[in-house]
């Protein structure tokens, strides 16, 4: 369903974001991204989303090469994919209801049309009866359930998450993730950035590690890298001077 | 109804809501807009019935043509006919020298001192009455024409400045045909600051929608909608500040057409006019809120 082929990211100023990065996420799959701050987590999720390109390489969603997608068809190509982000990026202007219908809206329904499909997945996310509040009035976690709502609405085949629960305490976190975990159940593809291993191994899905822009070398299997981690640590140490 | 126009309304009303949130902001705006646009309006007025009143006034357009003392009335009737046979001249008439006399003798007073003249002093003359036909040029054709005939003295136009008067209206006209340009310039401007403001302050909203998926031309409709607001709030404004005008002119112009013993009623802005005023104000808001989103708001994208 996502496919990252070879996948180089330079920023500019010359830094490099992902190096080389390749993997797959099959169909109906929920994967867990993790890795240090800076692996490259978030610029993985951003060329997926089309808001960044790659400098090199391909990243292909059910079946559609991104290099392919021109400027004037990024929207069309962003509906097929349901986003929730750390920071909500909710509309403050506007209650919970429009919130949730945006999607619905933009791909050309009337209010009136979308309302069913709006409480549907206010109700997953057991905010149906919030739906006239204003966001501001919510607490952390419950802006982020509409967040995931938004997300869902439109039915996407593939939801992508950048730390989804970054500002979540442990139960908000877990809920979240058993939110997440229903779609999965009804066939979404999802993929999710997050520093929360403890919560992932919980969940039993799969994982995959970044390290500095590509795939990290499993430490348990890599006895060498580990040495060779220390090695420069100590390095580090024996030659640091206060 | 169709999804189309629910989609379309649902925008509109929501633009409309959003203004007026800020009553104020968006009062001033198109209090500006009204103004700007009142002042081509009311101009136009002026001109538009100072024109209908110098109507009036061409049938004073009459040229005097003197004959040289020496043609006869014989010759001077003849000339009537001949002169008014010309396609561009709807009437001449011929005071003879006697008639003139006659006349003065009555208007002057001076009856007695001209009983003593021993020959009639005053020549034949021919009163030519142009077509309504006629332009300043062909008047002028018409006078150098006249003036040419081998029996005319000289020609003489009294009413020389209703044509001057006329060129100055056609004057007034062209500068305020160039003014409403430059004031339509103004709003356009006006309008497109204060969308571009409004992009700014939106411009989280406008990546979030984006970056949900919305097209420019999702996120660019309600700004539109708020630039034809403006202007459309603009025209209106300024067909009830030409309005009031008028109804505070009102009676003065009656007590000086009173004066005149005139029938002269100011004419108003007639429907097609004012159709015209709401109509620019709504293209000039459309306008000044296309260019500022398509300006502004490309360059917001989600980062
Ligand atoms: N817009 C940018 N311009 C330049 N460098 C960037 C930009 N965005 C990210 N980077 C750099 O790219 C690298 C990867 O960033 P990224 O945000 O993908 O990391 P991350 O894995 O999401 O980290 P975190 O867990 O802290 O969110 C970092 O070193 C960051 O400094
Ligand atoms: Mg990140």
């Amino acid at each position: 369903m996502i496919r990252i082929e070879n996948v180089c990211k330079r920023y500019p100023g010359g830094h490099d974001a992902l190096n080389g990065l390749s993997l797959h996420v099959e169909k109906g799959e929920m994967v867990f991204v993790t890795g240090h701050s800076g692996a490259g987590k978030s610029t993985l999720l951003r060329l997926i989303a089309l808001i960044d390109r790659p400098t090199s390489g391909h990243v292909i969603v059910d079946g559609q090469d991104t290099r392919r997608v021109t400027r004037r068809k990024i929207p069309a190509y962003r509906r097929q994919i349901g986003m929730v982000f750390q920071d909500h990026k909710l509309l403050y202007d506007r209650p919970v209801f429009d919130n949730v219908a945006l999607p619905l809206v933009i791909a050309g329904l009337t209010h009136r049309e979308a309302g069913r499909k709006v409480r549907a997945a206010l109700d997953q996310v057991s905010l149906l009866s919030k739906e006239k509040q204003s966001p501001e009035t919510l607490s952390s976690g419950e802006q982020q359930r509409v967040g995931i709502a938004r997300a869902i609405v439109s039915r996407p085949k593939v939801l992508i998450a950048d730390e989804p629960t970054g500002n979540l305490d442990p139960d908000l976190s877990l809920e979240v993730m058993r939110i997440f975990r229903r779609f999965n159940e009804v066939g979404v593809t999802l993929l999710i950035a997050s520093h929360d291993i403890a919560l992932i191994d919980q969940l039993g899905c799969r994982r995959i590690a970044l390290a500095d822009g590509s795939l990290a070398v499993e430490k348990e299997e890599d006895p060498v890298a580990e040495y060779v981690e220390r090695l420069e640590a100590e390095n580090m140490r024996d030659t640091w001077q206060p | 109804m169709s999804a189309w126009a629910i989609r379309h309304i649902s925008t509109a009303v929501a633009a409309l809501g959003r203004l007026s949130r800020q009553p104020f902001a968006s009062l001033m705006t198109v209090l500006v807009i009204g103004v700007t646009l009142a002042l081509p309006a009311a101009m136009h007025l002026v001109v538009k019935n100072a024109q209908i009143i110098s109507a009036s006034w061409d049938n004073a357009l009459d040229f005097s043509v003197y004959l040289r003392t020496d043609v006869t009335l014989e010759d001077a009737q003849r000339l009537v006919d001949i002169v008014g046979q010309r396609a561009d001249i709807e009437s001449v008439t011929l005071i003879s020298a006697a008639d003139a006399l006659e006349e003065f003798r009555e208007q002057s007073g001076f009856g007695e001192a001209l009983d003593h003249l021993s020959v009639n002093p005053l020549p034949h003359t021919l009163v030519v009455r142009p077509g309504a036909a006629n332009t300043e040029i062909s008047i002028g054709l018409l006078n150098e024409e006249l003036g040419n005939l081998p029996e005319a003295d000289f020609v003489q136009v009294d009413t020389e400045w209703v044509r001057r008067f006329h060129a100055i209206l056609n004057i007034l006209e062209r500068a305020i045909a160039i003014g409403t340009t430059l004031l339509a310039a103004a709003i356009i401007v006006i309008i497109g600051n204060t969308i571009r403001l409004d992009i700014q302050n939106r411009r989280e909203e406008i990546e979030v929608t984006k970056l949900i998926g919305a097209s420019n031309a999702f996120v660019r409709r309600p700004f539109l909608y708020i630039g034809v607001w403006y202007g459309l709030g603009g025209g209106l404004l300024a067909l009830a500040l030409v309005g009031y005008g008028l109804y505070a002119l009102e009676e003065p112009v009656l007590r000086l057409s009173g004066l005149y013993s005139s029938p002269f009623v100011a004419v108003t802005l007639d429907l097609k006019e004012s159709l015209i005023i709401a109509g620019s104000g709504v293209t000039l808001g459309l306008v000044g809120s296309w260019l500022a989103a398509a300006r502004h708001m490309r360059r917001i994208e989600p980062r």
